[in-house]
């Protein structure tokens, strides 16, 4: 199931983010987006990794989802700023090699190895707990709470999407 | 934005709280010209803010005061009665109150709600019969913008149609359906403040999914559009501006200041010729009761003894389970059906299957049932508190989204003067005032309603076919949020708070707004009917300034 840069515009929705569409979704890619480009990287990888096979088109989704997320919002983009690099240092130590350059499955081993599977998400807490809130559901939100996401699973409509009071009325 | 806190040198009104009550009392007023002044203790929150506070009520890691920032000194509390009761999660304190965070359902109470002492021999009469709030609750509909339609053949009677349609029954309201017909038992639509089509100003609702705690759309209604409208009339409300007693006069007829505080550290005094304390049935009888003087030395306004006595909630009992199709929930947060039919009588059942109940009517309280379309788990919270990613979660949330199918009910307290807010003087607020000490608890009255409610739910889910997974009955229920009681109203000064006109006893220029003057409760959410109190309130004080 393909992602779409409308998912992306969804998932912003859930957020905060005024979604007035090019303000927030820049087409440039110049090094001085609030995020820079190896955070970025990393957090396409790691949604190789978190999100389920089927789901395609992957980096644009994460990519135009980033520029809404941090867009006048530096302090968000620190936090996913330091928890990339913590996972970053993290497999270079344990690997070898920077998080996005594993195998999407080592990758998996190594948030496992890090316990990001049970950690508490806190945007305040711990290197580990800070990888959950702002890598692992940082992304589980941005797809789960956009009409692909919660389609996968049987609810076109997900909480936090504003998706209109029709489909409750739907059947299957 | 405005940031000067200093009082206003004349005035008509000044009012304690922005919530609803004081907001329709303000806009009311207001728009008749008087001067108003709204001392509100908490902020004034950003409409821009409410994506991201639905961001935190979804996401882990936050918790659920942060939504709208409860908790901390200044909302510090005593919970001292049988049960906990989790005051901070029940309650807003800010520019729009408590409809902030509310679900949006507004019933009218049922005629015998207000004669269940005369009628049943059981609780207290209110002093005042359904016809005389008939007008205003009329008049409270048009004013939050209720959705609704004229299918409930259990509600009271009613002069015009709602000012929206009703939203139209969800999928999983056909499954209840079929199940409730061959049982006997009527379902109805739901009035919701809530839009299901464009007005006041405000979208239809766009599905977020999340009105309880927060609706980023502004589709269902909260006081902030009256605190708009009053504020255009030439209405001033002061936010954190935390009203610390009210002060009266020598011969303890009249109050004649509010003494509030203001984050700078400064205090002032705000000065009326009329006051009305609108902010809930905690804060309302603390406020009270912090005003203690030597004429009033049990509280101001408390010669009955009344204030902060017969604190009532409402009760949750529920069941639910899972059926072999899919239910389709999740899609909104609010419901489209319930059930008046065991109200006025819960110990009757039906021709074809469901067992009455034993012994009298007095027996037991008020219930009724609802149809919820949230059942079982949102798959974006499950998500995000998983401990699985990839295809082995996506497995697991197909596994456990789709199936789920469940009943709710609200069961009425009734007033009881041993369930009381008073004062905790072991410990202080963050500006060294004791703080509310909630003493709450369930009887045998209230237990015996939920095991009936459960005893129907029960029946409609194995009508349906459903594995019941889960129950909330007698010894693991929680209060619905709505605070009832604590400064009733009534006509012997000995008994009561306030007079029908919501004029306390014993202070001549002082009026209590909310849902603490009811006498009873009902099983009804509130909020309707503290609008139409507070509509009348200002009736009534208009007449008194004019």
């Amino acid at each position: 199931m393909e992602l779409s840069r409308r998912d992306a515009l969804a998932a912003l929705a859930a957020t905060g983010v005024a979604v007035g569409g090019a303000a927030v979704l820049a087409d440039d890619e110049t090094d001085d987006r609030p995020l820079d480009a190896d955070s970025r990287e990393t957090m396409v990888a790691a949604a190789h990794t978190l999100y389920p096979t089927p789901v395609e088109n992957v980096e644009p989704f994460v990519d135009a989802f980033l520029d809404g997320r941090v867009h006048d919002r530096p302090d968000h983009a620190a936090g996913i700023a330091s928890a990339t690099d913590y996972l970053d240092d993290y497999t270079r130590s344990w690997d070898g090699e920077s998080f996005a350059n594993l195998h999407r499955l080592t990758r998996s081993d190594a948030l496992h190895a890090m316990n990001a599977d049970t950690a508490d998400p806190d945007p305040n807490g711990s290197d580990v707990e800070r990888v959950r809130y702002y890598v692992v559901n940082e992304l589980l939100f941005a797809l789960y709470a956009s009409p692909t996401g919660g389609t996968l699973v049987g609810i076109e409509n997900p909480l936090g999407h504003p998706g209109g009071a029709g489909s409750y009325q739907q059947p299957p | 934005m405005n940031t000067d806190r200093t009082p206003t040198e004349s005035t008509d009104v000044c009012i304690v709280g922005a919530g609803p009550a004081g907001a329709l009392v303000a806009d009311r007023l207001a728009a008749r010209g008087h001067d108003v002044v709204v001392l509100e203790a908490g902020e004034r929150f950003d409409d821009d803010s409410r994506r991201e506070r639905m961001e935190r009520h979804i996401r882990p890691g936050h918790g659920p005061l942060s939504v709208w920032e409860m908790g901390g000194e200044r909302d510090a509390y005593t919970s001292s009665g049988d049960r906990g009761y989790p005051l901070n999660r029940a309650r807003v304190k800010g520019v729009g109150g408590s409809t902030l965070h509310w679900q949006g359902m507004v019933m009218r109470l049922h005629e015998r709600d207000f004669e269940q002492a005369s009628r049943r021999g059981v609780a207290t009469d209110w002093p005042l019969p359904y016809d005389d709030l008939r007008p205003y609750y009329a008049a409270a509909e048009r004013a939050l913008g209720v959705a609704g339609a004229a299918d409930n053949p259990f509600a009271p009677p009613r002069e015009e149609p709602y000012p929206m349609p009703a939203f139209e029954p969800s999928y999983s309201d056909s499954l209840f359906a079929d199940a409730c017909e061959r049982l006997g038992i009527a379902m109805h639509s739901v009035p919701n403040a809530r839009n299901s089509e464009a007005y006041a100003d405000e979208s239809p609702c766009v599905g977020y999914g999340t009105c309880k705690p927060v609706c980023p759309s502004g589709a269902k209604y909260d006081a902030t559009r009256h605190v708009a409208s009053a504020e255009g009339e030439g209405a001033r409300v002061i936010d954190q501006a935390a009203v610390q007693r009210l002060e009266h006069d020598a011969a303890g007829e009249a109050v004649t200041a509010a003494v509030y505080a203001t984050p700078d550290g400064e205090t002032h005094r705000q000065e009326a010729r009329q006051f009305v304390v609108a902010c809930g049935g905690v804060e309302t009888p603390r406020l009270l009761l912090l005003s203690a003087s030597d004429a009033y030395p049990e509280g101001l306004a408390n010669t009955s003894g009344a204030v902060g006595r017969y604190f009532m909630d409402h009760v949750f009992a529920g069941t639910g389970g899972v059926l072999e199709e899919e239910t389709r929930q999740n899609h909104v947060g609010f419901l489209t059906s319930e059930c008046h039919q065991f109200y006025d009588d819960p110990t009757r059942g039906t021709d074809q299957g469901v067992p009455s109940a034993d012994g009298d009517a007095s027996e037991y309280a008020r219930l009724k049932l609802e149809f919820l379309n949230y059942a079982g788990p949102s798959p974006v919270q499950e998500a995000l508190g998983s401990e699985e990613w990839g295809d082995a979660l996506l497995g697991s949330l197909r596994q456990s989204y789709g199936n789920h199918i469940a009943m709710g009910g609200l069961v009425e307290q009734r007033p009881c003067a041993e369930h009381y807010v008073g004062l905790d003087d072991s410990r202080t607020d963050d500006h060294g005032n004791p703080v509310p000490d909630v003493h709450w608890g369930i009887d045998d009255v209230t237990r015996r309603t939920i095991e009936r409610a459960n005893e129907i739910q029960e029946r409609v889910l194995a009508e349906l076919g459903a594995e019941v997974t889960w129950q909330v009955g007698p010894e693991n229920t929680g209060p619905a949020f709505h605070h009832m009681g604590t400064t009733r109203m009534g006509r012997d000064p000995a008994e009561s708070v306030v007079t029908p006109e919501l004029r306390t006893h014993d202070l001549d220029n002082l009026w209590i707004a909310g849902s603490s003057v009811f006498v009873t409760g009902g099983a009804m959410n509130p909020t309707l009917t503290l609008a139409a109190l507070s509509l009348k309130a200002a009736n009534h004080l208009h007449d008194t300034l004019t």
